[in-house]
């Protein structure tokens, strides 16, 4: 039960100012920008445009900046940014294999046409604390060599041309949108990517890692993660055309597993697909073994019960803007809940000591 | 009124260019708009994103971009519309202004001080963002080992 209570005010506008303070922080210390952020906290502006599940990187930056840094607060401010902007329509589906490729590498094959590109990437950094970046010094210069225009397809449309692959399964071609209609399962595996896409990446990352450690194993290569920019276009009603109208970074993961065959299908690898806004590929290798492991029913595996399997779980979990709304409204007043809970415990206590001094 | 429509796939060429074009550079090319009327006045919404379910399967929502847009008509009557990527109605407006004059007489005068030189300096950033990927491919090599 929820009353109205009144008189906080003060207090809440006292909180707010002092909020505002703690924010700004050492006035000593010089104001970070929105271009700051989203500049040099790219991936951090990267991770709210993802869960937020809005691109425009200075809305993020504006949001961590707001947020204190808390991301979790920050995707939440975009995602009731987002509720107040009309939708104009939908994009083409995306192109990926007409990336323009960042970073593209493959675990699978060594030899991939277009080649093993590995990007801006912290692989093979030694994770020692550099302190050079405590000083400021000149703007480091990106190596560059002279570049041949090689296309690079996707490889698991290479395994595809050889049968090995399952064939690219089919679907609706406007596809469910979770923002429009209410989740109801069981889910396409459509509204399964739109969630995971949007999902929180601790808890996408966790479940994961939980198949890879026995739970819902789906023995997952790296057949190929690409960073890079997509254009984006959309058909506009009015020309009867179809126009460009930006581009966006995006990173994907296609995941090749192992797949014994059943009654109906040979022997043949099966995929798991993750694609993210913005350059996480935590979340899009993540994404496409979640992915993979909900899976299971479709192609015909056994269910261990495990959590990464359970797409209602999983689904009505990975949000962590539900998560963190319901969580945190615990903490706000219950006074008439509690009050009841008080009466009841009060109650059964006087009837237990009454029936023990019955019994005495 | 004109009704020159170029051929959509050149028209819808030079909108892509004037979307992706940085908004600070196209107002430095083009610093002054024409007299115009607002057929749809600058709105800032959201475009759906879609991708493929495995790269090239069946499309999926993957979520949201900013988006603005506008349709403007010059004093002749031509009409200009923009679909442009982020909030900047400035950004907006000056692409549909350009789509507008592109269908008459200014052309020539536009494709060589706006459009030529946002197409090089894309290029450009393209190919700096490709040299810098050449960079960082790998070029394995083989050990071989024993006797042949």
């Amino acid at each position: 039960m929820y009353v109205a209570t009144k008189g906080g005010e003060r207090a809440i506008d006292a909180a707010h100012g002092w909020l505002a303070a703690e924010r700004r922080g050492d006035p000593g210390v010089a104001e970070l920008s929105i271009a700051q952020i989203r500049e040099q906290m790219a991936l951090a502006v990267n991770r709210v445009m993802a869960e937020g599940s809005l691109y425009d990187r200075d809305l993020a930056a504006l949001a961590i900046k707001q947020a204190r840094g808390d991301l979790i607060e920050a995707v939440f401010l975009i995602r009731a940014y987002r509720t107040t902007l009309p939708r104009f329509g939908a994009s083409m589906p995306m192109e990926t294999g007409a990336m323009q490729i960042t970073r593209r590498i493959s675990a699978t094959f060594k030899d991939v046409p277009g080649g093993q590109v590995l990007g801006p990437t912290f692989d093979y950094t030694h994770r020692l604390l550099d302190f050079a970046l405590m000083a400021e010094g000149e703007a480091p210069l990106a190596p560059r060599a002279p570049a041949e225009e090689v296309p690079a397809p996707h490889v698991l449309g290479l395994l595809d041309r050889d049968g090995l692959m399952e064939p690219v399964p089919e679907g609706a071609a406007v596809p469910p949108d979770l923002t429009r209609a209410p989740l109801e399962l069981p889910a396409s595996r459509a509204l399964r990517l739109q969630a995971l896409a949007r999902g929180d990446e601790g808890f996408v990352l966790g479940l994961a890692y939980s198949t890879q450690r026995g739970y819902g194993r789906t023995h997952a290569f790296v057949g190929e993660l690409r960073i890079g920019m997509v254009a984006v276009e959309m058909e506009i009603p009015e020309l009867g055309f179809a126009v460009e109208i930006g581009d966006v970074e995006l990173t994907e993961c296609e995941t090749v597993n192992q797949f014994i065959g059943s009654k109906t299908e040979p022997a043949q690898f099966t995929r798991g697909y993750g694609l993210v806004l913005g350059q996480s590929e935590r979340k899009a290798i993540s994404m496409s073994l979640v992915d993979r492991a909900l899976r299971w029913e479709e192609l015909g595996e056994e269910n261990t019960g495990a959590p990464a399997q359970d797409e209602e779980f999983v689904l009505a979990h990975c949000d962590n803007i539900q998560a963190t709304g319901f969580l945190e409204h615990i903490k706000l007043p219950h006074y008439v809940d509690f009050q009841s809970e008080l009466e009841l415990i009060r109650k059964l206590r006087r009837g237990a000591t009454a029936m023990n001094e019955a019994e005495e | 009124m004109s009704n020159l429509s170029p051929e959509p796939a050149v028209r819808a060429a030079r909108m892509g260019l004037l979307a992706r074009a940085p908004a600070a550079r196209l107002a430095q090319l083009f610093p002054d708009l024409p007299a115009h009327d607002w057929l749809r006045a600058p709105e800032i919404g959201a475009v759906m994103l879609r991708g493929r379910m495995g790269a090239v399967g069946a499309p999926f929502n993957l979520g949201e971009m900013s988006v603005t847009r506008c349709v403007l008509r010059l004093s002749d009557g031509r009409v200009g519309h923009a679909h442009v990527q982020g909030r900047d109605k400035d950004h907006a407006t000056r692409a549909a202004a350009l789509d507008a004059l592109m269908q008459g007489p200014e052309a020539g005068r536009i494709e060589a001080e706006v459009l030529a030189p946002l197409r090089a300096e894309e290029a450009a950033r393209r190919r700096q963002r490709a040299e810098r990927a050449a960079a960082t491919r790998v070029e394995f090599f083989t050990l071989v080992r024993g006797e042949d």
